[in-house]
């Protein structure tokens, strides 16, 4: 029974149960966010002005005669203003509304082919089921964020993507040519990896214009994510490359007459691909981080678009948060998928190389 | 030149710069190969000593051209190998082949055995399909190992088996000569004692030809029929092994006879043992290189550099004191 070293590694993930953990919670994020207008029972933008900030919404069991019932249901709320004139919702107890399964709602294309409106819950029209709350204009968090999911986690796995693509090219190049190429490829990543990460993301930003469709602001974002992130890569990769170009199987594949490129392609970046795996999942919070950062400030994706950093744009006001206290719930996403990844990419640095110190990506 | 001299080394020179600073300015040189020369013949294994850093697997390597020299030159089989487009230099890659020190270093941890014994087969489009395995799996043979190693990966080896999967790989292009850069010092003394005779073997086989570096002279003692001493970077002495384990003139290899450890307690009473480093090959001190260690140091050589002369048939040496 023969084993690759991938294989290996792998098994050794399996006894690792926090990367697990972190894996399973990733490939339901993901999950959720391919299929976000599904498994969302209302459209990202389908806003009632008359639930603004509506609290989550509870479930019933037993209904007024104490009368237990197997599926669950809501009531309606309605609100009153109290003395502030501050919105107090309460149940309207006069007509339950069953939750169904696959309800009947807003139209959409299921992963961007199938025209249906079928989504996994919801509740007939008259009433809105709003699992963690409403925001300021009645839109439903919970929709709103796997929506957002969709732009946050693809923008990590995107950003970082480009990264490395541009880090491994880069620092390949570097380290293995070596001389004034080298040296001249190792300052400029200095002089990027210099300017304060935060800074030159706001700088590279100001630079586009503030009117651009949230596609283009979405790959906007991409590119200066990826901007910063792959001088601190393209360093670390071509250190790699100038310590395995000197190992002997390198020296041995030149003896035998291997062509250059091939040495490049064969023997030296293979033996990057555990790196690259590793540093490639802890750098992805890194993306999201970022992504936040710059749609909280309002310079990334834009309203009606939902992204978590803007979505935790509304809980950027202490009045907000004290009385509607589930518009923090984006930053528990980003939380959770932050953690997930981390515990993730240390089980595979653990599983790849016991020994092995990952670096990141900085920011 | 004789017809029966298949490598012919003249004047050999590495070295390598030292560069210091922000503009990297040439600061020096590391003198790591000066001015060696020698002759291989057909079917010979001549031994090549020396302390660590002394030069020894720089001057491997400068001969398979994996460095460039800074001076001298190079024929193989009549042809000066230094002058060589890229493309020639490709095709007789497959005539001279080399065996690494470190067994563990020296295969590529994400391939199987059947891929890294194979490549050579490939680049130099030997064999291709079934006959390229059928080939593979008789070089395993050749080295003593099973076909089943073919799918495996070299963490599953133990050393020695490694060190054969790199000998398998070195005898894949059928080459005339093989350097051997300290093929069995990260071995223990049996196993090191299998490759040597495996080794011997294929060279009676295959009537392959050996560059034998080592710094266990018992090993080269084994296998060679010369054998050469190096020191901070020149050949100090060189000689048939008979007579070089016999009769060593230079002190240098009279000190390195000296350390071979031995059981014989009188023996072990009058042994001198060499004292000191190595000087740094960046700064090598004037005159005699040696002179700083020697023992039978006279005043004319700290001044004055000794050349290689023969003083007896097929003996020569680098030193005063020899007359």
């Amino acid at each position: 029974m023969t084993r690759s070293p991938t294989r290996i590694a792998l098994e050794r993930l399996r006894r690792h149960p926090l990367a697990i953990l972190g894996g399973v919670i990733l490939f339901l994020l993901y999950l959720s966010a391919i299929f976000a207008d599904f498994i969302a029972p209302y459209h990202y933008d389908h806003e009632s002005r008359m639930n603004s900030y509506n609290p989550p919404t509870r479930l019933h069991f037993f209904d007024e005669e104490g009368r237990f019932h197997l599926r669950p249901f809501i009531y309606p709320y309605s609100y009153e203003f109290d003395k502030f004139y501050q919105r107090v919702y309460k149940e309207d107890r006069t007509r339950p509304y069953p939750l169904k399964l696959l309800c009947k709602g807003d139209e959409y294309r299921l992963l961007g082919i199938f025209k249906t409106n079928y989504h996994l819950f919801g509740v007939d029209e008259g009433a809105r089921f709003y699992l963690l709350g409403a925001d300021s204009r009645g839109r439903d968090l919970f929709s709103r964020l796997l929506y957002g999911g969709r732009v946050s986690l693809s923008i990590g796995l995107v950003g970082c993507l480009i990264t490395f693509i541009l880090g491994m090219t880069i620092g390949g190049i570097s380290g293995y040519l070596g001389g004034k190429v080298d040296n001249l490829i190792m300052r400029l990543c200095e002089m990027v990896m210099m300017i304060p990460g935060f800074y030159l993301m706001l700088a590279l930003r100001a630079a586009f214009p503030p009117e651009l469709s949230s596609v283009q602001v979405y790959l906007l974002i991409v590119v200066i994510l990826s901007f910063i992130g792959w001088a601190g890569m393209a360093r670390v990769v071509r250190g790699m490359v100038l310590s395995i170009r000197e190992t002997e199987f390198v020296l041995a594949a030149r003896a035998q007459g291997v062509k250059d490129l091939s040495i490049i392609f064969r023997h030296i970046l293979p033996n990057l691909l555990s790196y690259v795996i590793v540093s490639l999942t802890l750098s992805i919070p890194g993306y999201i981080l970022g992504e936040s950062a710059l749609s909280l400030l309002g310079l990334g994706i834009q309203d009606p678009h939902a992204s978590w950093g803007n979505l935790l744009a509304e809980a950027m006001n202490i009045a907000q948060i004290k009385f509607h206290p589930w518009i923090l719930t984006p930053g528990l996403f980003i939380f959770v998928t932050v953690m997930a990844f981390n515990f993730l990419g240390d089980g595979l640095r653990d599983a790849f190389d016991p020994k092995a110190i990952a670096g990141r990506v900085r920011f | 030149m004789a017809i029966q001299d298949l490598l012919w080394v003249e004047n050999l020179t590495k070295y390598f710069p030292i560069e210091r600073g922000l503009l990297r300015r040439n600061v020096g040189q590391v003198k790591a190969v000066e001015g060696v020369s020698f002759v291989l013949k057909e079917g010979e294994t001549l031994g090549l000593v020396g302390e660590s850093g002394c030069g020894k697997s720089t001057l491997a390597r400068v001969i398979l051209r994996l460095l460039p020299p800074t001076d001298g030159s190079i024929f193989f089989e009549g042809i000066n190998i230094l002058t060589l487009k890229s493309g020639e230099m490709q095709r007789l890659r497959k005539r001279l082949q080399i065996i690494f020190q470190d067994p563990y270093g020296s295969l590529n941890p994400r391939h199987t055995i059947e891929s890294i014994v194979g490549e050579p087969l490939s680049i130099h489009k030997l064999a291709k399909g079934k006959e390229r395995k059928d080939c593979i799996v008789e070089l395993l043979r050749l080295v003593g190992l099973e076909e089943s190693s073919l799918v495996r990966y070299p963490h599953e080896f133990s050393g020695g088996q490694r060190q054969r999967i790199g000998i398998a790989r070195a005898l894949a292009t059928r080459p005339k000569f093989i350097v051997a850069d300290e093929p069995v010092s990260s071995l223990d003394v049996s196993i090191a004692a299998q490759i040597i005779n495996l080794l011997k073997d294929l060279q009676e086989r295959l009537k392959l030809s050996y560059l034998f570096i080592s710094h266990d002279l018992r090993a080269v003692k084994h296998i060679s029929d010369r054998v050469a001493v190096m020191y901070l970077g020149k050949i100090v002495e060189l000689a048939k092994k008979e007579e070089i384990y016999a009769l060593p003139k230079h002190p240098y290899t009279k000190a390195l006879l000296e350390a071979i450890p031995t059981l014989d307690p009188v023996i072990k009473r009058r042994r001198f043992i060499l004292s000191g480093d190595l000087p740094d090959p960046a700064d090598p001190p004037p005159g005699c290189p040696f002179h700083p260690r020697c023992k039978e140091v006279k005043s004319h050589c700290k001044e004055i550099k000794p050349s290689l002369r023969e003083i007896s048939l097929d003996h020569l040496v680098a030193c005063h004191g020899v007359v």
